[in-house]
């Protein structure tokens, strides 16, 4: 009788200074049923790996709102896949124009990108229908 | 490959899948913990225990820098509380242990308390376990020192930390009962506030109260925030490693674990399968019903099953 939970890294990498909308996101994922592991703000790509690596999660969350998405978003794909982890669902928040969103899914750096509209719904139920829990 | 010898290899994406897999309690553990056990005895385990918010987490941070320098390698569980409406848990203790992020020497895992029986000591065991099989020379487990999790974290470690902060105007009677009887070390943290000195006399004090053969647990202020204290409080540690060695305590401690360890499993196997056996074979809502209609007496009804599974009474 397992007892698998969904783990979630929600992470903030980059300079840009507040996290309401991480912590937002977070909520919901907790009130989800999910266990969320919350590191902060301006993290590194290579924090945002490790942990994610350390904490064997299924998801990896990134709030930006810096704008350096389009290398930040790949940098953290590139990373994970280092480390063995290139099945873990990478999304990204934040602001992210629409065509750099389309960049990043067309690369496949980001699997989904929630934009400030986003509901919160919608994320918790697009990590359930992706990650499917036996 | 075979992640146990890809985490006796030394592979760290093996060790974070193992601690998965265990608190997971998924049906391949008991024979993961049985390859594991022979690698297993080695590391030092240190309990950090206190109030939400007393700084254990920084405390942690600044500790690993010390270990770290003394030549240790070193795994930290930190555990937060499961919320008991959702199953969901927010665990944000590495938010305070950023100083060591990139280290290849440490490991961090965040677990939640999950709610399931004895929850806490089982998987919070078992994962100091995989990390012990790793080799980990020192592993630190932080807990909040709420309900039973304290006392499952003394179970568990060879020694215990107990983290307060000054009590401001308040007296340190307000501590709660049995805090007292778990720390080997007592650390007043943010020692910048008003009143520490005042909360270290009286933790001494009620200290002194209690008679301890050969260990009189220190009280150390510390001010994690800036890292004071703590070199003294990485000696103190060392200190009452070496005294549970030599006076025989770590074995006394070794057996008191083994004990519990041996009683526990026996109950989650025995509890586990009468379970699955009376649910697969009983229909429980009649009874259940009666019961709670109270035309019947739940003693005897709880005999009945088992008799009816034919368990031994
Ligand atoms: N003034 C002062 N604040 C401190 C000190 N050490 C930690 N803090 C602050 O106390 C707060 C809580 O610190 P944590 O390390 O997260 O405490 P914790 O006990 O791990 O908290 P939980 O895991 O949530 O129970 C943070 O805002 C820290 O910056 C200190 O020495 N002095
Ligand atoms: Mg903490």
């Amino acid at each position: 009788m397992s007892e698998k939970k969904i783990r979630v890294l929600v992470a903030k990498p980059g300079l840009d200074g507040h996290d309401r909308g991480a912590k937002v996101v977070a909520r919901a994922l907790r009130d989800a049923g999910m266990e969320v592991i919350y590191t902060g703000l301006h993290q590194t790509p290579e924090q945002v790996a490790e942990a994610a690596l350390q904490e064997d999660v299924d998801v990896v969350g990134l709030s930006i709102l810096s704008g350096a998405h389009l290398t930040l978003v790949p940098r953290v794909r590139e990373l994970l896949q280092e480390r063995g982890m290139g099945e873990v669902l990478l999304l990204a928040g934040g602001i992210i124009p629409e065509e750099d969103g389309a960049v990043l899914k067309e690369k496949g750096a980001a699997d989904a990108i929630f934009t400030p509209g986003a509901s919160l719904e919608g994320i918790v139920h697009y990590i359930r229908e992706k990650i499917a829990v036996s | 490959m075979d992640p146990v010898k890809e985490l006796l290899q030394g592979n760290r994406r093996a060790l974070a899948r193992l601690i998965s897999l265990v608190e997971n309690n998924d049906p391949l553990k008991e024979e993961i913990m049985q390859r594991l056990f022979p690698h297993t005895g080695k590391a030092y385990l240190v309990g950090v225990t206190g109030a939400p918010g007393a700084g254990k987490s920084s405390l942690v941070d600044r500790l690993l820098g010390e270990a770290r320098r003394s030549g240790f390698t070193v795994g930290v569980i930190a555990v937060d509380p499961t919320s008991p409406f959702t199953g969901g848990a927010i665990l944000g203790d590495r938010i305070r242990m950023q100083e060591h992020a990139l280290d290849r020497g440490i490991f961090i895992r965040s677990m939640g308390t999950r709610g399931s029986l004895g929850g806490l000591s089982r998987a919070a065991r078992e994962a100091v376990q995989v990390m012990d099989a790793f080799g980990k020379d020192l592993i630190i487990i932080e807990t909040v020192g709420v309900g039973q999790s304290e006392i499952d974290i003394v179970k568990t470690a060879d020694s215990t930390v107990v983290v307060l902060t000054p009590a401001g105007g308040d007296s340190v009677q307000t501590i709660k009962a049995g805090i007292m009887e778990i720390g080997d070390i007592f650390v007043i943290n943010k020692s910048d506030l008003p009143g520490s000195e005042r909360t270290v006399a009286e933790v001494n004090l009620a200290l002194d109260l209690k008679e301890e053969p050969g260990w009189r647990p220190p009280v150390l202020p510390v001010m994690a925030l800036r890292g004071e204290g703590i070199a003294e409080l990485w000696q103190k540690l060392l200190e009452h490693r070496r005294h549970l060695e030599q006076s025989g305590f770590l074995e006394s401690r070794r057996r008191e674990r083994a004990e519990s360890e041996l009683g526990e499993l026996v109950e989650f196997l025995v509890k586990s399968r009468v379970w699955q056996n009376i649910k697969t074979q009983i229909s429980l809502e009649k009874l259940i019903e009666a019961i709670a209609l109270r035309r019947r007496d739940p003693y005897g009804a709880a005999r009945e099953l088992l008799r009816q599974i034919n368990f031994p009474l």
